[in-house]
């Protein structure tokens, strides 16, 4: 395979794992501190699933890279600008709304790339895709279901559904966007154009606002950058948390 | 005398599993495949496991267990084939697995029928959380004896 073909291929697999590792990370902040028991266990479940789909995806990246680096070496001593999540995976927690919305949003994006790249002809990238997805159609099933509760709730909750959507949507455009790298998969028939998953997630983020009784944004302005490393100042402190402790012993393994 | 695979199997099906200990990793349907592989020095035994779910903290514990089991068995050359696909389901657990959750208090997983009570068996239940004490399991409770109890989730 040639050089650049083969830097396309690393450059993907760092993007799954990063928006898989960077969103675990965020929800696992929420371990201890959820509004009541069973969603503490929902919550560090999902980070659980997102945590070992982002070490799956990063242990490929780095035999594919060849650099000696591992899965924990990847996640561990990268700066932020080496970072290849979308900007949605890296917005705060906020209230419980920002949390659900964040995580329907990119759930239901999230399924529909699985979907795809589990006909990917790398059986790497396949089994990967595969394993993940029947994963996080239960995290999208349930994510749905706290929109709708939280949207077609008390006034209240109402208005913070609406405010997370709202706030969150700017940030939904990157996923749609291929750039080189996608499209260098997508012509080797390892991976896809990411404009083609529009359709079906627009229309399951349709009929759950729907239900919920939330009005979908409109489509404006919407930032971009953090696939090729421009994030934005979240997720500094976020890797700061996550990395400290590797990082002030870097020979130690546990 | 090298053992058979049909050996190792019952060997193995007296691995539990590290969550749920009423349940071996053989009932669990994660041990796919157990081969002979002739090499330098000798054969070696590879064992072949899929995963449940991708961070489900128990795979690195199932690992050793397994391994430390075939050494006590005597077997010297062990590799551990993780494989990812297909992926594994709940489909994979053995009837002999969902009879012993059921016994233990855990609802089995049901892909056509509705879930009942392990305790009383009334289809008169309902989810409490998605989730439950560990990735594969979800919380509900029986509206009949009012217990509250853990179903291992359809994947």
């Amino acid at each position: 395979m040639s050089a650049p073909a083969e830097r396309a291929r690393v450059e993907f697999l760092l993007r799954m794992g990063d928006n898989a590792l960077v969103l675990g990370q965020r929800v696992a902040a929420w371990t201890g501190h959820a509004p009541v028991v069973e969603e503490d266990l929902a919550l560090s479940n999902v980070a659980l699933d997102l945590v070992g789909q982002a070490r799956l995806w990063l242990a490929y990246a780095g035999e594919c890279e060849g650099l000696g680096r591992d899965e924990d070496r990847l996640a561990f001593f990268r700066d932020a600008n080496e970072y290849r999540n979308v900007l949605l995976v890296e917005r705060p927690n906020g209230n419980y709304a920002d949390t659900m919305g964040r995580q329907f949003l990119f759930d239901a994006w999230h399924v529909e790339l699985l979907r795809a790249l589990a006909a990917s002809r790398d059986e790497r990238i396949s089994a990967i895709a595969q394993k993940a997805e029947r994963e996080v159609t239960y995290h999208l099933r349930r994510s749905g279901d706290w929109v709708i509760r939280l949207g077609d709730g008390t006034e209240q909750s109402h208005a913070l559904m609406q405010a997370a959507v709202d706030d969150l949507w700017p940030y939904t455009g990157e996923l749609f966007r291929s750039d080189e790298v996608e499209r260098e998969l997508a012509a080797r028939g390892e991976g896809c154009e990411l404009e083609g998953l529009h359709d079906a997630w627009s229309a399951r983020v349709a009929a759950v606002l729907a239900e919920a009784t939330l009005v979908r944004p409109k489509d404006g302005w919407m930032h971009a950058g953090g696939r090729r490393g421009r994030h934005s100042e979240h997720l500094s402190y976020l890797l700061a948390e996550m990395q400290s402790v590797p990082r002030a012993i870097p020979a130690e393994r546990w | 005398m090298a053992a058979t695979a049909a050996e190792v199997w019952t060997w193995l099906d007296a691995v539990p599993d590290p969550e749920i200990p009423v349940i071996s990793v053989v009932d669990l349907g994660i041990v796919r495949d157990v081969a002979w592989v002739p090499g330098d020095g000798g054969n070696t035994l590879k064992v072949t496991i899929t995963p449940t779910y991708s961070g489900c903290p128990a795979s690195r514990v199932i690992e050793r267990d397994i391994e430390a089991a075939l050494r006590e068995h005597g077997v010297e050359r062990v590799a551990l084939d993780v494989r990812l696909a297909p992926p594994w389901t709940t489909d994979w657990l053995s009837l002999a697995g969902r009879q012993k959750l059921r016994a233990y208090g855990i609802a089995p997983p049901e892909r056509a029928a509705a879930v009942a009570c392990p305790r009383c068996a009334s289809f008169d239940v309902e989810t409490i959380s998605w989730f439950g004490s560990t990735p594969c399991k979800a919380l509900y409770r029986c509206k009949a004896c009012r217990e509250p109890f853990d179903h291992f989730k359809c994947h």
